[in-house]
């Protein structure tokens, strides 16, 4: 099936009933017990590579992809309609901490990008009643351009625009050139950073790429209620209101009962869908996160049949049985109607400003 | 969302060095952390958004711009408002967008250089997510002329929204504004050429916006302060209703229209509007006075002194003038009983003035910022004195129960809240007090923190209404019980009962008018013994108030096509075309004269004595009070006459029309809209709408808009002053007859003679107050439409702003002594009321009206036959 056919499809269900997101891949891989060989295979020696790559979960794309594979093949089987491609952190300034070359980036986000397709095609032949997805992910980076870098000097800046800019730009037409069904543009923790990724896409697709629908996911860090660079949830909304994303929402950083507000207050204001995915709770003392797959469902599936979500799916510390768990909590549920558009002026600081026509 | 309601955007002018001397010169020498002071104090000024621009030769701009940006980057106080990134080079505005988190204005893009350039710096913009200003610049030179400034924003709109898609409420047009009063004959009519230009953009580029940099208007008075600021408020206070929402304007210095020297305020409209030929010199001549003064502030005009102390803090509070008001509030504190009076009395009433000022468009966000901060100093200074009444009376740390109070999510306005709260304060309640914009969770977490017994919500604007429907819902679903007071200007009983109460069966909702009920509210909330009695008599109060609404249970209604079948179907022939089309204006209406078309049973009623004039008058319980309110009445009537206190006016046109489906279509291409019945009807009567009598072709249809003046809410507040209430309401309640009486006249000129479709009508008062004759004059927010929003297409239409009348961002008529509707004259047209209607017809009117389904929701809230709030959220 053409790739925008399955696009088409993929608007048709989600017209219909809330869909599901995978879960965590960290904890994951975590629990494989992968050794520093895994991670390294034959492609990345010592010798050219003198960091450890233990712990870079996107190269596994290259060097372990029948590991990343299982891991699409169980969320899919625990019933997620959309699973993401392991390349969180593929973009030549996050790998740059693992000295990794620029081709090796760009051959993640392809090979990822084809592993997520080529098990969403099989399961999709195996149950055309319920379609599944590949979701490109495009994580956040350990650079921010709204942050300063130097406590000294509020207006010092570690990256620029354009750099940040050029990474997702490489990042965006590798997993589109793989085949992906949509860019999921996840944990954004300054919005200046996830507006470089928009405009990445927005002039590949002036320069023909094809299109692919978009959805944004910011992170609300804490109880404050706002992003890491400052911005309330409307005001996040509105910032990136132009990329016309078919879908917006928040997830990571707060477990779904400290998530809800924030889910909630964008669900008031996008006129598109919403999408929401939070980590099992607060990690506890040894750094876990020990939320039951019940307990999660529980929450959310409130959520769906309050009917402030399209997409939900689980962050940090989540695992197929968190999944397998929201998917009967929703099985069922209608998707929220996004708001109607408003013709206003709409405008964004750390706050929200709004002028009516 | 903080200013849903706004209809003028301040942009802060301060951080741009072609503007501020100040400002260049800290660029210029790298002190940027000073620099950064300048946009705090801005925004604290109130600026909602900053336009940042470093456009000078010796400067590197696009470092500047970055360096700047990025530093306030790190200031939460400033970063909160979005950025103008103002510059006439395109790579400093595109080194500026990528150091803006938020969404921005760019300011700004023309055709200047040719649509090829145009469109590749639109689609930029587009690509950064920021809304741009469009100077009337093309090819051709800046635009000076109303038609060059409207056909260059209309051909730049139709290329950015058709060709490009640029979202059109994302477009700012900015038509010039260029200096008047130069001396040079062609530029006397430059303002009224930029107003004139907003007005037409407006209309057809929909969605747009229109700003412009106000200090060119004045640039030849540079170095007179005075004459420059009365300039400004003039230009705002003419080009706003036009259709100008936002401006480049030093925040912090403007002056009140209704305050600047009458003579001075009428050259200045003379050069502004360009009344006549000799306009800019009269205005040079007697500005030279001014000349080198430095503005009203401080020319230091002391003659306020002499008021009585309340009018003094009521001048301080409207002008923002804190030098004085300990003095003054020491002075009305020595007079009071006891220092909480001071706040109740002249602080309240002083507020009042400013709310009333700002709402109707008189004064601008930043000066009622100001006057907040010496209402504040006020306060601050009565509290110690409150603090040792309160340790006289042994009621110190003793706290009778702790109130959480909060203006919501959205809404700025805090003035009645922190009155509220001061009062509750007094009497022995512990606040805590979370100020302005505060959002539901965090008003919550709160609550439950603080353990507070009760939460006080307050807000000014509309859609703050929702935003404490939800909070209420919030609280439902978290389990929380306390009691929740809602209060604000937009707030009601009515609102309450429908939208807050039905929300929460866990605990009350209770509407809350001002200050001086929230004691009694919160005393027997608080009160083990009263509450339950309390809460049951509001509760029930509120549901009858639903039952009265909802007019017990529903009767069946049509779906709206079958509504349409039974649409009344003229009989009659159309009636003959008016003597005239288009508008007419109508002044130096005898007040005499209008006194015979006065109906007395409404001023009664608005003194709560109900029968029917004259009976009233021997009515065996209230005739004393109905006789002497009458003879105290005639006694006003009398000056009013004499002394032509009012001066009513009226504006009414004509247009040829035509019935369209529910629509009138006129001869403009304007429409208004109707609303139909809807109730299944036993009889063989038809479902109605105004449309209905209105012919298919060759008909005709008329609107007015008159009014008594704006001069009793004067004199009224004269008698206040002297604290002589009763004067005061009787000069508002005459002047509200007075402009009825106009309308009732205007009306039997129209059908006589105007229309002249009843030359040979021939009636009394008495038959006129019965209605017996032929037409209609139906006006919106009654029941024969109740949309008050058409009244926007009637002043529009009329131009109504021409005889001083305008609508506030409610549609509420200024001066309040208003009426205005319609004419319709077929013979068969007769008054009715629609009903409650169902969902089906709202969304098809608001379809045709072009307006948001919530929005048509949110006006006709009153007449819904179904809860917006359980059917809603459904897009289509």
């Amino acid at each position: 099936m053409e790739r925008q056919q399955r696009i088409e499809q993929f608007y048709s269900v989600a017209r219909e009933r809330v869909l599901l997101l995978d879960g965590s891949w960290g904890v994951m891989f975590q629990r494989m017990g992968l050794e520093e060989d895994d991670y390294r295979g034959s492609r990345f020696s010592r010798e050219e590579y003198p960091v450890d790559m233990k712990g870079n979960n996107d190269i596994l794309c290259l060097t372990r992809p029948e590991r990343v594979t299982e891991l699409h093949d169980a969320y899919f089987a625990a019933g997620a309609d959309i699973s993401e491609t392991n390349t969180f952190s593929a973009t030549t300034i996050v790998q740059a901490d693992y000295e990794l070359d620029h081709q090796s980036v760009i051959d993640i986000n392809y090979q990822g990008a084809k592993l997520a397709c080529v098990s969403a095609d099989q399961w999709t032949k195996k149950e055309p009643h319920k379609p599944r997805f590949a979701a490109g992910s495009i994580g956040p980076l350990n650079k921010m351009l709204s942050m300063s870098s130097d406590v000294n000097d509020p207006g010092a800046r570690e990256v620029t625009f354009d750099a940040v800019y050029q990474a997702y730009r490489e990042q965006i037409k590798a997993l589109n050139q793989g085949g992906v069904h949509l860019y999921l543009i996840e944990t954004i923790t300054d919005t200046l950073n996830c507006k470089a990724a928009i405009k990445a896409i927005i002039d590949l697709e002036a320069e023909g790429l094809e299109k692919l629908p978009i959805w944004i996911s910011g992170t609300i860090t804490d109880r404050s209620g706002r992003t890491l660079s400052g911005q309330t949830a409307e005001a996040f909304w509105y910032s990136v209101r132009h990329a016309k994303p078919f879908a917006v929402g928040f997830n990571c950083a707060l477990g779904a009962d400290l998530m809800r507000p924030h889910i909630a207050a964008i669900s008031r204001v996008a006129d598109t869908l919403v999408g929401a995915y939070p980590n099992a709770g607060l990690p506890n003392e040894m750094g876990e996160y020990d939320q039951s797959p019940q307990e999660l469902a529980d929450q959310v599936g409130q959520w769906a049949r309050d009917g402030i979500v399209n997409f939900l799916g689980g962050c940090c510390g989540t695992t197929p049985d968190h999944i397998r768990a929201i998917a009967h909590a929703i099985a069922g549920l209608p998707p929220r109607s996004p708001v109607p558009s408003r013709t206003t002026l709409r405008l964004a600081g750390l706050e929200p400003f709004e002028l009516a026509s | 969302m903080s200013t849903a309601a706004q209809t003028f955007i301040n942009v802060g002018e301060r951080t741009n060095v072609t503007g501020s001397a100040k400002f260049r010169r800290l660029i210029k020498n790298g002190d940027y952390a000073t620099a950064v002071e300048v946009a705090r104090q801005q925004v604290e000024n109130g600026a909602q958004i900053i336009d940042v621009n470093m456009d000078e030769g010796m400067l590197d701009g696009s470092r500047a711009m970055q360096t700047f940006l990025n530093l306030i980057a790190a200031e939460p106080d400033i970063a909160r408002v979005p950025v103008m990134i103002d510059s006439s080079k395109w790579e400093v505005i595109e080194a500026g967008l990528k150091c803006v988190q938020g969404k921005a204005i760019v300011n700004s893009i023309s055709l200047k250089e040719g649509e090829e350039q145009f469109c590749r710096q639109a689609r930029i913009c587009l690509s950064y997510g920021a809304a741009v200003i469009v100077m009337a610049f093309d090819e051709a030179g800046q635009a000076d002329t109303a038609p060059r400034k409207i056909e260059i924003c209309q051909r730049a709109f139709k290329i950015l929204t058709e060709e490009i898609g640029f979202p059109a409420e994302d477009i700012i047009f900015d038509p010039n504004i260029f200096a008047v009063a130069t001396g040079i004959r062609e530029h006397n009519n430059y303002a009224v050429d930029f107003i004139e230009a907003a007005r037409v953009i407006r209309k057809t580029c929909p969605g747009c916006h229109i700003s412009g940099g106000l200090s060119n208007v004045s640039f030849s008075f540079r170095g007179n302060e005075t004459v420059r600021r009365a300039m400004h408020s003039v230009f705002l206070y003419h080009a706003i209703p036009a259709g100008m929402d936002m401006g480049i304007v030093n925040a912090g210095q403007l002056d009140i229209y209704d305050e600047i020297e009458l003579k001075l305020r009428k050259l200045v409209e003379d050069v502004i509007l360009n009344r006549n030929e000799n306009a800019t010199e009269a205005l040079v001549d007697y500005a030279e006075q001014f000349r080198g003064q430095k503005g009203k502030s401080i020319k230091k005009d002391l003659s306020w002194r002499t008021f009585a102390v309340g009018k003094r803090l009521e001048y301080a509070l409207v002008n923002g003038i804190t030098e004085f008001i300990i003095q003054d509030t020491e002075e009305a504190r020595a007079a009071a009983e006891r220092p909480l009076h001071v706040i109740e009395g002249p602080l309240m009433d002083g507020m009042n003035v400013v709310g009333d000022l700002f709402g109707s468009g008189k004064m601008f966000l930043p000066q009622v910022v100001k006057s907040a901060r010496v209402m504040k100093a006020a306060v601050a200074y009565l509290d110690p004195f409150m603090q040792a009444e309160k340790e006289e009376l042994g009621t110190v740390d003793v706290s009778n129960g702790k109130v959480l109070m909060a203006t919501v999510k959205g809404d700025v306005h805090d003035i009645g809240k922190n009155i509220v709260g001061v009062v509750l304060a007094c009497n022995g309640y512990e606040i805590v007090d979370m100020g302005v914009m505060v959002p539901c969770e965090a008003i919550l977490t709160e609550a439950k923190k603080e353990n507070a017994d009760i939460i006080g919500l307050s807000g000014l604007i509309t859609p703050s209404l929702d935003e404490m429907v939800y909070v209420a819902r919030e609280m439902q679903r978290l389990g929380m019980k306390q009691p929740l007071l809602i209060g604000g200007a937009t707030t009601s009983p009515a609102h309450t009962a429908v939208k807050i109460d039905p929300v929460r069966s866990n605990g009350p909702a209770i509407h809350v008018r001002d200050a001086s009920r929230a004691i009694g509210v919160v005393s027997s909330l608080l009160s083990e013994e009263e509450r339950p009695l309390f809460v049951d008599t509001i509760k029930s109060r509120y549901q009858r108030m639903r039952d009265r609404r909802s007019g017990g249970p529903s009767r069946p209604r049509h779906s709206i096509e079958m509504a349409r079948q039974h649409a009344h179907k003229l009989t009659a022939p159309v009636p003959q075309a008016p003597s005239f089309t288009g508008t007419k204006i109508f002044e130096d209406i005898d007040l005499k004269k209008l006194t015979e078309y006065i109906d007395w049973t409404p001023y009664f009623i608005t003194w709560n004595l109900a029968g029917r004039y004259p009976k009233i008058l021997e009515d065996e319980v209230i005739g004393k009070a109905a006789q002497d309110l009458w003879n105290d009445t005639q006694a006003m009537m009398e000056k009013i006459l004499d002394q032509n206190w009012f001066t009513p006016r009226a504006v009414i046109g004509f247009w040829g029309a035509s019935r369209n489906g529910d629509d009138i279509r006129l001869d403009t291409g304007d429409t208004f809209y109707t609303l139909r019945q809807q109730v299944v009807k036993n009889n063989q009567r038809a479902n109605f709408a105004l449309a209905d009598f209105v012919a298919e072709a060759e008909d005709h249809i008329g609107a007015f808009a008159v009014t008594s003046g704006a001069e009793a809410e004067r004199i009224a507040e004269v008698f206040e002053a002297e604290a002589d209430d009763y004067s005061a309401i009787m000069v508002k309640s005459l002047a509200d007859r007075f402009a009825e009486a106009m309308a009732e006249y205007m009306h039997e000129r129209v059908r006589k003679e105007l229309w002249g479709y009843a030359s040979d009508e021939n009636f009394d008062n008495e038959s006129l107050i019965k209605e017996a004759y032929t037409g209609i004059r139906p006006a919106p927010g009654y029941p024969c439409q109740p949309d008050h929003t058409e009244k926007e297409t009637i002043f529009r239409l009329l131009e109504a702003n021409r005889i001083g009348m305008t609508l506030t961002s409610s549609y509420a008529m200024r001066p309040a002594a208003s009426v205005s509707g319609l004419y319709l004259a077929h013979p068969e047209s007769a008054y009715f009321v629609v009903g409650r209607i169902d969902r089906d017809q709202v969304k098809d009117y608001a379809k045709r009206k072009g307006m948001e389904l919530r929005i048509a929701e949110r006006w006709l809230g009153p007449i819904l036959n179904y809860d917006p709030e359980v059917t809603g959220n459904v897009s289509d």
